[in-house]
């Protein structure tokens, strides 16, 4: 626990579907809480002076030679710079590798139906647009909250989520971050239980 | 086999780019030992379209690239087809090498042509040849590398998984860039860049049997979208 919530810089709700995009300055303190369990929580970072300079899943993975994210984990950008570092965890692991739902990957992954649903991708070009973050700067994000397992054979499954209502996760910004998030839509799959919901972001700074 | 239209051997740790039509097969050998080909994929006619690994893995149920798989853009449509290869295992999960310097020192000036340079540098060389930079950098497949998973998550390097002759065949599934660096896997331990023969041919239309089309649903439907794209 870093602060008491009153003393917060960020309290805020994101709705089910919904986005958020923000600042977090250097040193700052972040935390999603996932308000009523096994939501996914879609986040990308930004050095907020260097858009390119973005968080990098595969590099994340790489350098720590784990596919999972959980606390001690460095959220490295393409340029190798540690962009902030999970300092809390009480769900214990963090998808990295799934990237996020789109209405076209919606469409190969669960047939054409789907076109027109709602898709994470819709809300990051949509809060993104803010700062300049197009189609090409959507780099590979996290999946706070969601669990896709890999095995040994080189599978790649999705379950159930290993969260619950009010576990969080929380990162120490190490530069001046943009934080784009995607709360998401996803009805498909059980990356969100079948059933969206709320999370709720706070900071301190 | 059909006429070779292309033909071109990237030396080990050296990148390139090339412009393959689609219905095309780019075909991969490696020629030394310890090659690794970083590649990059992007639609040819859309400025941003381009490789999405995490769909392309998450849409067909796999950790690692394999023949007869798709892979598959941003935008939901297959750029090219794994249609053949002799490994069963290439890497996507690792990302390209950015930084060398693990290998000791390396310049022009000392080394000519012999100089060590990242994947990075070779794609962003190839890139601004294309009118594109930084931000059009995403997940790559690394071909001819395997990177192991453990049950707990943990990944650890292959070494000396390819030998020279083993190949990969991509089927072009509409105009595609293909923007390839030869510098070693991110996780090597050795500097020992080999080489890889690109060659460029026909490919035979597929069939109603076609195994990337009877893959899997999630397949055949990114399949069916790239057709779609210029219709
Ligand atoms: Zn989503």
């Amino acid at each position: 626990m870093t602060g008491t919530i009153t003393e917060a810089a960020l309290d805020t709700t994101v709705a089910d579907g919904d986005g958020f995009l923000g600042t977090i300055p250097a040193g700052g303190t972040f935390r999603i809480v996932d308000l009523h369990g096994n939501q996914a929580v879609d986040t990308l970072f930004y050095d907020a002076a260097d858009l390119d300079n973005r968080y990098s899943a595969m590099d994340t993975v790489r350098e720590q030679g784990s596919a999972y994210l959980t606390a001690g984990s460095r959220l490295l950008s393409v340029n190798l710079d540690v962009l902030a570092t999970i300092t809390e965890d009480t769900c214990g692991r963090h998808d990295t590798l799934g990237g996020a739902c789109a209405q076209e990957s919606n469409v190969v992954r669960y047939g054409e139906h789907t076109r027109h649903q709602h898709a994470c991708r819709e809300t990051f070009l949509r809060y993104g647009a803010q700062v300049g973050i197009g189609a090409r700067q959507l780099g590979h994000n996290i999946n706070f909250f969601m669990n896709v397992p890999l095995t040994a054979e080189g599978g790649l499954t999705f379950e159930d989520g290993l969260s619950a209502p009010g576990k969080y996760v929380e990162v120490r910004a190490e530069r001046d971050l943009y934080v784009l998030i995607s709360n998401c839509p996803q009805l498909n799959n059980p990356c969100n239980g079948w059933n969206p919901t709320p999370v709720r972001l706070l900071g301190w700074w | 086999m059909s006429e070779v239209l292309l033909s071109h051997e990237i030396p080990g740790g050296a990148a390139w780019s090339v412009l393959v039509r689609g219905g095309r097969e780019l075909k991969l050998t490696a020629t030394g030992e310890g090659a690794n080909c970083s590649t990059l994929l992007f639609a040819a006619h859309h400025p941003v379209d381009r490789l999405n690994v995490p769909d392309t893995l998450k849409a067909q149920m796999s950790a690692r690239i394999h023949a007869p798989m798709v892979l598959m853009s941003d935008r939901g449509t297959a750029l090219c087809s794994v249609t053949g290869s002799s490994l069963d295992w290439h890497d996507a999960l690792s990302g390209h090498s950015v930084d060398v310097a693990k290998y000791g020192p390396s310049s022009y000036s000392a080394d000519r042509n012999a100089w060590r340079r990242s994947a990075r540098d070779g794609f962003l060389s190839e890139l601004r040849k294309h009118g594109r930079g930084p931000a059009d950098l995403h997940a790559c497949v690394n071909f001819f590398s395997k990177v192991a998973i453990s049950g707990d998550g943990l990944l650890t390097f292959a070494p000396g998984h390819a030998s020279a002759g083993d190949w990969v065949t991509l089927r072009a599934e509409m105009d595609v860039l293909v923007v390839l660096s030869t510098s070693p896997h991110p996780l090597d331990p050795q500097w020992n860049p080999g080489g890889v023969l690109a060659e460029v041919r026909p490919a035979p239309e597929p069939g109603e049997d076609d195994p990337s089309w009877t893959f899997r649903d999630e397949s055949a439907r990114a399949l069916r979208a790239a057709r779609g794209v210029l219709a």
